[in-house]
């Protein structure tokens, strides 16, 4: 156990690393540079120059790579220019405000989705369970950017909630969490709907699979009550392949609350680096995809662990795949 | 039952862009400059004296240039011409009563004929995407799972390396560090390119696992018994037994490109302003927040987006039936 979570800290490290310094490259390749994306073009010859010397850009690729690095080792993520403020500054508020949003969505998603695939996946007729697949297909059909949209257009009709950005200018009474948890609602529900669909749909499957087995009918011949053999005994065999998928869903979960957190202005990781992708601002690219791969790496270590607990198999088939590499 | 429907529904939106110049009634940038923003006028065949008439519109009147307001002028009935000037059907009085069937956007021009042309844009891409991550995909997959060894963990954990990363930033990266004004053909090809290279991961481990397992059938080592080159036994044996996999992968694909499309398109980063595709359109719409209260028609996009995904997922819930026979014990 102790040798595999070692392994798994390796990746997440190597991960962080890998994606932050291929955004700064692939930054740093790409046509135009701050100093074209924010100069005006009376800017001449000697301006431009002695700005791109101001912010590294006279220096080869390598060197600037390096420099960086060394300069991480420090603590020091570079400069952004767009703010004119340390990356170091910026980014753990934005992806703060990111956590926030994801997490959110995801305790949405996982309460409503897996009950509701247990119902589903437990009984074949009824009128509810076939409600409830209904619902989840149109759901699963509606994307964060759709499901965003509509919300928007809903709270835009009714009023009944705020229809961008994450707080309101003047604290409202009631106080400053409940203004929070009052803008949170559209975002979370906008991806937390179609993901609470897809995990409904997952567990519902895995649930009428395991009901099938002869434990499950040896459990009902023995007279143990239907709800207490689905909730205890066939739960537990079903929960497998959903944990396994928790792996991937924060990747999900970051594209996701890139489209939510453009449409209703929510100020968090993606807006941040889209703005900093388009000004060329390339010490905040990389803190950002290296914000973003920090979070993907604890998502997977976090669902790798949860999934070793509720399936000791899974760790030691991970180690071995690991020890073959 | 369900997968007809979802047919139907591809089927519609794909028939609807090819015939795209057919169907709609103008072409993509005709503009109104006295019906911005107005509503979609409705096909009717009851007149305002409740009598039965052959289908007709009602012009709009503009009430307020400045809200944007416009009411219906019952006074006289606009008649619709079928079949005329190589168009499905336009309305008699073109100049001062258009045919909207989907509102005019913030231009002036119809909705309905950037929808069908945007269809073009929005769909092809995704198919084009779709292929190109299938090809692609199936090469890896075929590649690691014959051959294995070495070559095969090398594939296989670049691919998971892939896979693990959120999809959207990948595309919006590899989108953002090329040349931000292109045209629409360029960014055609950039967009089908990028999304194919996100999308091939998925399909390799598919076609690996299947690939490694058939590998091992008999027939395979009858077939590589009987002298069959490496590239024959791929492709003429082992690669078809990829078929369903590939074609439930594919209805998985396609959803995913076109919300990436309209994503992109919706910041900035996809086809350009004034080129009519389901992403603009819904961009365009945004920029005004009356969109919501007062002009919900330009949002059809995104229906039509729900719609074609919608479809795609209903074709694909046939094709894994719920386990009857598995499901019995419990009812």
């Amino acid at each position: 156990m102790t040798r595999y979570l070692a392994r798994r800290l390796a990746f997440a490290l190597f991960l962080v690393v890998a994606v932050s310094s291929a955004s700064l490259i692939l930054t740093r390749l790409a046509p135009g540079d701050f100093v074209t994306q924010s100069t005006n073009t009376q800017a001449n010859r000697a301006e431009i120059d002695r700005e791109r010397a101001l912010l590294g850009l006279d220096k080869s690729i390598a060197a600037q790579y390096r420099d960086w690095l060394t300069a991480i080792l420090r603590l020091d993520f570079g400069h952004s220019k767009q703010f004119d403020r340390p990356v170091r500054d910026i980014i753990p508020e934005r992806a703060a405000n990111t956590a926030i949003l994801a997490l959110t969505a995801l305790i949405l998603a996982t309460g409503v989705g897996i009950p509701l695939g247990i119902v589903t996946g437990s009984r074949r007729g009824g009128a509810l369970p076939h409600a409830i697949r209904a619902v989840s297909l149109v759901l699963l059909s509606m994307p964060p950017l759709l499901t965003s949209l509509l919300l928007v257009f809903v709270a835009a009709r009714t009023g009944w909630f705020p229809i961008a950005g994450m707080r309101s200018p003047a604290v409202p009474p009631g106080g400053a969490l409940l203004d929070l948890l009052h803008h949170l609602v559209l975002p979370a529900a906008a991806i937390g709907l179609p993901l609470a669909a897809m995990l409904e749909r997952l567990q519902s499957q895995a649930m009428s699979e395991v009901v099938g087995e002869p434990f499950v009918l040896a459990a009902i011949a023995r007279g143990v009550p239907h709800s207490r053999v689905v909730w205890r005994s066939a739960l537990k065999a079903a929960l497998r392949p959903v944990a396994a998928v928790y792996g991937l869903i924060v990747g999900t979960l970051l594209s996701g609350s890139f489209a939510v957190e453009v449409i209703s202005a929510w100020p968090g990781l993606g807006t941040l680096m889209l703005g900093a992708l388009r000004t060329r601002d390339i010490y905040l690219v990389a803190g950002c995809a290296g914000a973003g791969a920090l979070f993907l790496a604890f998502g997977t270590l976090f669902s790798d662990v949860a999934l070793a607990f509720v399936d000791p198999r899974a760790s030691d088939a991970a180690a071995e795949r690991g020890a073959r590499a | 039952m369900t997968r007809r429907i979802g047919i139907a529904l591809v089927t519609i939106a794909l028939a609807g862009a090819v015939a795209a110049p057919w169907l709609a009634p103008h072409a993509v940038n005709d503009r109104f400059d006295g019906l911005l923003n107005a509503p979609p006028t409705i096909p009717r065949v009851i007149d305002a004296d409740g009598s039965l008439r052959a289908p007709f519109i009602y012009a709009w009147h503009r009430v307020s240039q400045l809200e944007q307001r416009y009411e219906e002028d019952r006074s006289a009935r606009v008649g619709l011409v079928w079949f005329a000037g190589g168009r499905l059907v336009r309305s008699a009085n073109e100049t001062d009563a258009p045919l909207l069937l989907l509102g005019a956007d913030s231009y002036g021009r119809d909705v309905f004929a950037r929808l069908a042309f945007g269809a073009r844009l929005s769909l092809g891409l995704a198919v084009a995407a779709a292929l190109g991550a299938i090809l692609l995909g199936a090469s890896i997959g075929a590649v690691a799972g014959y051959y294995g060894g070495r070559l095969d963990d090398v594939l296989m954990r670049s691919t998971d390396f892939v896979m693990v990363l959120p999809s959207m930033y990948v595309a919006l990266a590899l989108r953002s560090v090329l040349p931000l004004v292109l045209s629409a053909s360029e960014v055609f090809a950039l967009l089908g390119a990028i999304f194919a290279v996100v999308g091939a991961p998925f399909v390799a481990h598919g076609v690996r696992a299947i690939v490694r397992s058939e590998r091992r059938l008999e027939y395979a080592a009858a077939a590589e018994a009987l002298g069959a080159s490496d590239l024959r036994l791929l492709a003429r044996h082992l690669l078809p037994a990829t078929r369903g996999f590939l074609a439930v992968q594919s209805t998985l694909l396609l959803p995913a490109f076109i919300v990436a499309e309209a994503t992109l398109s919706y910041v900035g980063l996809g086809f350009p302003d004034q080129v009519a595709s389901w992403g603009t359109m819904l961009q365009e719409a945004s920029t005004n927040i009356r969109v919501f209260a007062d002009f919900p028609w330009l949002l059809s996009p995104a229906a039509a987006m729900f719609l074609v995904v919608l479809g795609l997922n209903l074709m694909l819930q046939s094709d894994r039936p719920l386990r009857e026979s598995g499901n019995r014990v419990i009812g």
